[in-house]
C-alpha cells in the first residue's frame, strides 16, 4: 500500500519559563493511503503536539521542531515556510478539534466557515461555495441544510457542530484527516453517530485518518493500527488486534486494564495506572514509566529501553522483550484476553536504531 | 425588534423623567439664585424678577410648568442672557460639540483600535510595548493638561494648528485630539487584551488549520469578535467625550455647548442648566440604545427581540 506519512524520530519541545518541555521525544510512524491509526495516551502524552506539528500548528514560538522529519507523500514538510504551509493545510491535511463548542468562530455562518475552505483551496465563486456547503452540510447527515447553512454555531447542538465541523475539514478532500479526541466532549450516543458518519465517509473518499483519543474503547471500533503513546514516545505500536489481544509493554497493559469492558465488568477491578506522567522538563533517566511501572527491572531505571519488533506490524518499547529479561505475566484482567496470534515471528528482535 | 425598540423607547422615557425631576430638585436645593450677585437687589426688584420668571409659585406648580414645557420641547428663557432661549442656546452651540464630539470618538476609535490590534498582533514586541506605554500615557494624562501640551507644541512653537478659537477644520483638530487622548488609550488596552483573548481561542486555530493567511484570519476571525467590548464601551465613551467637552472647549474657547453649560452653572441660569441636562441625557440615552442595536448586530448569539429583559 501507498504511503502517505511518514513521521521519522520527530521532537518538538517548548521553550517555557520552568525551561525547555520536551513534549515530542523521538516519535516515528507512518501511515498508508486509506488506513486509521489511533494514537492513544493520557492527558499530556504529546497526542495533540505531534499531531498538530504534521500540519504545524503548534505555536511557533514557543514551540520548536528540535529534531525529525515529516514527510507527507515524501515530501518533508518541516522545512516548509508558513506561505507553503497555507497550500497544505485544509487541503491536503485537515484536522478536528475535541471541543466543537468553542472551535467554530460563534459570529460567522456555519456555511461561510465551510465556504472559506472551497474558496481557499478549490477556487470556487461565492455562489458555487455556498452550494456546495449545502451539499457538505447534506453529506455529513445534517438536515434541513439549505437552512442550516445560513445558521449561527450557537443554532446548532454539540453534535451537530461536530458535524459541521467534518464538513469544513472535509470540504476540499484533504488525504488525511488528523480527529483530536473528536468525540470526547459529546455524549455517548452521538459519539457512535460521529464515528460512524467518520467511517462512512473516509470509505467514500478514501481518506487517510490520524484518531487520537484517550479511550481504547473507541479505538477498537475505528482503527486499523495503533500507537501507544507515554511521555512524548510511542512505546507499542501494533494492529488493533495485535494490541487488544497481545499487547507487550507494561503501559499498554495498565491502559487496557483501566478500560471497562463488557468482560471485565463487575468482578475484576479497573485498575487505574498509579502515579502520574513524569515532567518533561526533565525526562528521567531511563525508561519515562518505570516510576509507574510495577513490573521495572534494575536497568529501567538506567538505560532507556530500545524497540523490539514482535511482528511484522508490532513493536513495542521495553526491556521485558529483551532475551535476558525474566518471563512477567500481565495482569489477570489482560491476562485473560490474550491469544497466541500466528504472524508474530519467532522471538521479538531488536529494532537497529535509526530504522 | 420594533417591539424591543419601543420597549427601549419607554424605559429611556421613564429614566428621563428620573432625571428631570432629580435636576429640578437638586436646582431648588442649591444655595443663591440666578439673581444672587456682587450688588444687592433692592427687595422689590426681585421680587418683580421672581415672579416674571414664576420663581414665587409654590415648587409644584413650577415643577408641573417644567415638566409640560419639556414635552413641548421649549425649555424656557435664559435668565442671564435676556434675549435668548434656551433652545436658541442648544441650537447654536450643540453643532460644534457634536462635531467636535464625533471628530473626538472617531479619532479614540480609529487609533485605539489600531494600537490594540498592533500590540496584540506583536504580543511581547517592541510594538506592543510602545503602544501599551503610550496607552499608559493616554490614561494617566489629564485631558485638560493634554490640551496645553498640544497647546504649547503643536500650535505655540511648531505653530502647525491654531492654538484656539473656532473656525474651520484645522481648528478641530487639537480639541479633537485632547478630548480623545484617554479614552483613545483605554480602548487600546481594551482592544489588545481583547483580541489577545480572541487569539486563543480554538476556532482561530480551526481558522489556520483551514489554510488561511494570518492576515485573513485576523480580519474575518479575530476582530469583529475582539470588537465586542469596544462597543460596550461606546455608551461610556459617549458619555466620557461629553463631560470631557466642558473643560476643553472652555480651554480652546469654542463656542460649544459644554462651554455655555459650564457658563450657566457658575450663573445658576437654571433653565440653562435644566435644560442642557436634560438634553445630553437624551443624548446619551440615545447612544446607548444604538450601541445595543449595534451589538445585537455584531454578536448573532444576543436576541434583541424577546431575550434580553429590560437593561
Ligand atoms: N504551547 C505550549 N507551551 C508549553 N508547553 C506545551 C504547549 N503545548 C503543549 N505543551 C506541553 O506538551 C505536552 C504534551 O501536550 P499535548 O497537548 O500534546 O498532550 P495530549 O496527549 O494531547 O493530552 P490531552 O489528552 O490532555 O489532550 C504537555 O506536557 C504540555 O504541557
Ligand atoms: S522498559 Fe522497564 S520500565 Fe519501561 S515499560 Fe518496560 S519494564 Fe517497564
Ligand atoms: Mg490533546
Amino acid at each position: 500500500m501507498e504511503k502517505i506519512l511518514e513521521v521519522k524520530d520527530l521532537k518538538v519541545s517548548f521553550q517555557t519559563y520552568g525551561g525547555q518541555v520536551q513534549a515530542v521525544r523521538g516519535v516515528s510512524f507512518d501511515l498508508h493511503k486509506g488506513e486509521t491509526l489511533a494514537i492513544v495516551g493520557e492527558s499530556g502524552s504529546g497526542k495533540s503536539v505531534t499531531s498538530q506539528t504534521i500540519m504545524k500548528l503548534i505555536p511557533m514560538p514557543p514551540g520548536q521542531i528540535t529534531g525529525g522529519q515529516i514527510l507527507f507523500n515524501g515530501d518533508d514538510i518541516v522545512p516548509k515556510s508558513e506561505k507553503e504551509m497555507e497550500n497544505i493545510r485544509g487541503k491536503e491535511i485537515s484536522m478536528i478539534f475535541q471541543d466543537p463548542m468553542t472551535s467554530l468562530n460563534p459570529t460567522m455562518r456555519v456555511g461561510t466557515q465551510i465556504m472559506e475552505v472551497l474558496i481557499k483551496h478549490q477556487n470556487m465563486s461565492k455562489q458555487e461555495a455556498k452550494k456546495r456547503a449545502t451539499e457538505l452540510l447534506r453529506l455529513v447527515g445534517i438536515p434541513m441544510p439549505e437552512k442550516r447553512v445560513v445558521q449561527y454555531p450557537h443554532e446548532f447542538s454539540g453534535g451537530m457542530r461536530q458535524r459541521a465541523m467534518i464538513a469544513i475539514a472535509l470540504a476540499a478532500s484533504p488525504k488525511l484527516l488528523i480527529a483530536d479526541e473528536p468525540t470526547t466532549a459529546l455524549d455517548v450516543t452521538i459519539q457512535a453517530q460521529i464515528l460512524d458518519l467518520m467511517k462512512e465517509l473516509q470509505n467514500k473518499m478514501d481518506t487517510s485518518i490520524i484518531f487520537i483519543t484517550h479511550d481504547l474503547g473507541v479505538v477498537a471500533n475505528v482503527a486499523d493500527r495503533v500507537a501507544v503513546m507515554y511521555a512524548g514516545q510511542i512505546v507499542e505500536m501494533g494492529t488493533v488486534d495485535e494490541i487488544f489481544y497481545d499487547p507487550r509493554h507494561p503501559y499498554t497493559w495498565g491502559l487496557l486494564a483501566s478500560m471497562p469492558s463488557l468482560e471485565n465488568d463487575n468482578d475484576a477491578e479497573l485498575a487505574a495506572i498509579p502515579g502520574t506522567p513524569p515532567d518533561l522538563t526533565n525526562p528521567p533517566k531511563g525508561d519515562a514509566f518505570a516510576a509507574r511501572n510495577q513490573y521495572a527491572l534494575a536497568i529501567d531505571f538506567e538505560e532507556e529501553p530500545p524497540m523490539f519488533q514482535i511482528s511484522e506490524t508490532h513493536f513495542a518499547k521495553t526491556w521485558l522483550l529483551h532475551p535476558d529479561a525474566p518471563q512477567v505475566n500481565p495482569p489477570e484482567s489482560v491476562m485473560k484476553r490474550i491469544r497466541k496470534l500466528s504472524s508474530n515471528f519467532e522471538k521479538p528482535v531488536l529494532v537497529k536504531e535509526g530504522k | 425588534m420594533a417591539k424591543y425598540i419601543g420597549k427601549r423607547l419607554l424605559y429611556m422615557l421613564i429614566s428621563l423623567w428620573l432625571i428631570v425631576t432629580a435636576t429640578f430638585f437638586f436646582m431648588r436645593m442649591a444655595p443663591g439664585n440666578p439673581f444672587t450677585s456682587e450688588k444687592q437687589l433692592p427687595p422689590e426688584i426681585e421680587a418683580n424678577l421672581n415672579a416674571h420668571y414664576g420663581l414665587d409659585q409654590p415648587w409644584y406648580v413650577q415643577y408641573g410648568e417644567y415638566l409640560l414645557r419639556i414635552l413641548k420641547w421649549d425649555f424656557g428663557p435664559s435668565f442671564k442672557y435676556k434675549s435668548q432661549t434656551v433652545n436658541d442656546l442648544i441650537s447654536e452651540g450643540f453643532p460644534v460639540s457634536f462635531l467636535l464630539g464625533l471628530e473626538a470618538i472617531f479619532l479614540a476609535v480609529a487609533i485605539g483600535v489600531l494600537l490594540g490590534i498592533i500590540a496584540a498582533l506583536k504580543h511581547n514586541k517592541w510594538q506592543d510595548y510602545t503602544a501599551m506605554i503610550v496607552a499608559v500615557l493616554g490614561i494617566s494624562v489629564p485631558s485638560f493638561i493634554m490640551a496645553s501640551f498640544l497647546q504649547y507644541f503643536l500650535a505655540i512653537k511648531w505653530g502647525i494648528f491654531p492654538v484656539a478659537r473656532w473656525e474651520g477644520f484645522m481648528y478641530t483638530v487639537l480639541p479633537a485630539l485632547a478630548l480623545a487622548s484617554t479614552p483613545m488609550a483605554f480602548i487600546a488596552r481594551l482592544t489588545r487584551s481583547s483580541m489577545l483573548e480572541v487569539l486563543a481561542n480554538d476556532y482561530i486555530k480551526t481558522a489556520k488549520s483551514k489554510g488561511l493567511s494570518s492576515g485573513a484570519i485576523t480580519v474575518k476571525h479575530a476582530i469583529r469578535n475582539a470588537m465586542l467590548p469596544v462597543v460596550t464601551y461606546m455608551g461610556p465613551l459617549t458619555a466620557s467625550i461629553l463631560t470631557g467637552s466642558f473643560v476643553i472647549e472652555r480651554i480652546f474657547g469654542l463656542p460649544g455647548l459644554g462651554a455655555h453649560f459650564v457658563t450657566s452653572i457658575s450663573n445658576r441660569d437654571y433653565t440653562v442648566i435644566m435644560g442642557v441636562t436634560v438634553f445630553y441625557s437624551i443624548l446619551l440615552l440615545v447612544s446607548i440604545l444604538l450601541v445595543d442595536i449595534a451589538y445585537g448586530i455584531i454578536d448573532p448569539r444576543i436576541k434583541l427581540a424577546g431575550g434580553k429583559k429590560g437593561e
